[in-house]
């Protein structure tokens, strides 16, 4: 691995409930990522895990920060809030598994394909959660085509 | 060296400098520099928004004169359907071909019969499984084409592979008039009567570099008065020897408003988009893949489809009323026989595209990954100095695209000017105050305790 202290890093605030400007985020992170100039393929993996992280933000997490740190051989994705959450993290990862509230389901979210779609596009996942505190994930994209 | 050929240009004593083009752009591919509005050539994708907002009219696009007809022993205008729409309720069908033929044409092939058989091609695609992806993108609008190769090369690949129906349209009347004239298809000229510029740059400079058939381009606009003064001589009885047999059924004709090419379609869950902005905002949907259950996708760049073309005469929401009603007519026995003559060539695969569209290479803030990193920690750094009110004044579309362009080297911050006149203020303040220093031979300041001990 190229160690290298070349790095960017840019953060959104996400707010909880709000539907209109959910995506934004992560459309400008992938507007960001075309403009350093990662392979498509790249970029299309850390747009869709920066949308789905950005949507958990939204409807679960209580609103909260995104960021994304840039350096030429991996993207990082951080997922930060101050909301519920997450019990059992390994059953959260799993397809179909969702801790979502009552309130959230009626909206037809917490379908729990939120954080496996984002494991499914990313090449390392870190999560840390407390009930009652809140939840960090740092999901990473390598951007050479080993993995 | 120029590797992009672009229809729509730049009328240089015409511009004024404004910043009403750059700011419409959807490509963000125009700055003023110099007192003009420069295109920049990778970016542009020929939809014509500028040429409609221009109040200048200093945007055109550069198309075929009839002059070009000389070149060739034969020449067979194609008309595309939105053309139909551009003319009164008195002209039928038959005499809006006909005049095509007082402008000097030998015959007329219809572009929307040409579509029919593209809707065929299409539904077989679709019937054999698309390749598994979902959705299919049309490939009707060269813009959108653009957009593609520009903005979301990804999905490149959910291209229908199909010809255009221009190009279809033009091999085949080709191969016909070939046959039955006996002469070279070299010796033969099919002229597209263009609703928009990018159809006339997709002549020039096709998609996926297929073998194109067309061999120029005119504007409805071009044409318009010369179609008019045609078809009032033929309502005067001064018509052409042989009319034009009028073939496309309501279905083929239809594709020149939004919607129609899916109407035509009809299978599946389907979808048409029109206006580039709202083509944009959906094909970012489709990118993050929440257009799955979408079995096809028509996309076109202009409000309201072709009939909204930048080179269109008629005020497209009274063209969309024409070709609403124009698209109720039924199938005729010329029509008939058409279809029945291509059926066995759709089945050939002889609508597919040859050629692969290749994404359009654009410029990352710098070749090296690294170094760009770097360039957009500076960018951001770079805009947040930046007043944010996107007034475009510098000639960027927006404070964002300043602060890319002065991390490229293209542009200085002081191109800013409210980061030009805070600088003035500085110098003016330092100079005020400069101003106000007096020598000490002549003021009664700034004496040093040693010369008042003197004094």
């Amino acid at each position: 691995m190229v160690m290298n202290g070349k790095q960017h890093r840019q953060e959104f605030s996400v707010n909880f409930m709000d539907f209109i400007g959910a995506g934004q985020a992560a459309s400008q992170i992938k507007l960001l990522l075309q403009k350093v100039g990662y392979d498509p393929l790249v970029i299309r993996r850390a747009s869709i895990a920066a949308y789905e992280l950005e949507m958990n933000l939204v409807i679960h997490g209580g609103g909260g920060a995104l960021s994304v740190v840039i350096k030429p051989d991996k993207i990082e994705l951080l997922a930060e809030d101050d909301g519920p959450g997450i019990a059992d993290l390994d059953l959260a990862m799993q397809e179909g598994y969702s801790t979502a509230p009552l309130s959230v389901r009626e909206m037809g979210f917490g379908a729990g394909m939120g954080l496996p779609n984002v494991k499914k596009n990313t090449d390392v996942i870190e999560m840390k959660s407390e009930v009652g505190k809140g939840t960090w994930i740092k999901a990473v994209i390598f951007t050479k085509n080993e993995v | 060296m120029k590797q992009y050929y672009h229809s729509v240009r730049l009328v240089k004593d015409l511009c004024k400098g404004c910043t009403n083009c750059i700011k419409r752009c959807p490509t963000e591919a125009i700055r003023v520099r110099d007192g003009k509005a420069r295109i920049i050539e990778e970016l542009c994708v020929d939809c014509g928004e500028c040429i409609r907002i221009c109040p200048n009219r200093a945007k055109i696009a550069v198309e075929d004169g009839l002059d070009k007809l000389k070149e060739y022993k034969f020449n067979i205008a194609l008309p595309a359907p939105s053309f139909y729409g551009q003319f009164d309720a008195r002209y039928s069908l038959e005499d809006i071909l006909s005049a095509l033929l007082l402008l000097g044409f030998d015959d007329v092939f219809e572009v929307a019969l040409a579509a029919e058989g593209v809707t065929l091609a299409t539904q077989k695609y679709l019937n054999a499984g698309a390749g598994g992806v979902r959705p299919v993108i049309s490939q009707a609008c060269p813009a959108v084409m653009g957009l593609i190769q520009v903005r979301f090369p990804l999905l490149l690949q959910n291209i229908a592979p199909i010809e255009s129906p221009m190009n279809m349209a033009a091999k085949i009347a080709k191969t016909r008039a070939s046959k039955r004239t006996g002469l070279n298809m070299d010796d033969i000229g099919a002229f597209f009567i263009t609703p928009c510029p990018g159809k006339i740059t997709s002549v020039r400079q096709p998609p996926g570099d297929n073998e194109i058939f067309v061999d120029g381009a005119l504007s409805i606009a071009s044409v318009y008065g010369m179609v008019l003064a045609a078809l009032n001589k033929i309502k005067a009885g001064q018509g052409p020897k042989h009319k034009p047999v009028q073939c496309a059924s309501g279905a083929g004709i239809g594709w020149g408003r939004s919607g129609g090419e899916v109407k035509a379609l009809n299978m599946g869950t389907m979808l048409a988009v029109d206006g580039i902005h709202n083509v944009i905002s959906v094909l970012e949907q489709v990118e993050k893949g929440e257009m799955d259950d979408i079995d096809y996708l028509e996309c076109l760049a202009c409000t309201g489809g072709c009939i909204g073309g930048s080179l269109t005469v008629k005020n497209p929401f009274l063209a969309r009323v024409k070709l609403n009603q124009m698209s109720q007519k039924g199938s005729g026995p010329v029509r008939e026989d058409f279809i029945k003559e291509i059926g066995p060539l759709v089945e050939q695969g002889y609508f597919g595209l040859r050629g692969k569209i290749q994404p359009r290479k654009v410029e990352p803030l710098d070749c090296d990954l690294a170094t760009a990193i770097v360039k957009a920690d500076q960018l951001e750094k770079v805009l947040e100095q930046l007043p944010g009110l996107d007034c475009s004044s510098c000639g960027c579309p927006n404070c964002r695209a300043l602060a890319e362009d002065i991390v490229r080297g293209l542009a200085l911050e002081t191109d800013c000017i409210f980061k030009l006149r805070k600088r003035v203020e500085i110098l003016a303040e330092e100079v005020l105050e400069l101003a106000k220093k007096v020598p000490p031979a002549m003021g009664h300041r700034h004496y040093h305790k040693s010369t008042q001990e003197e004094e």
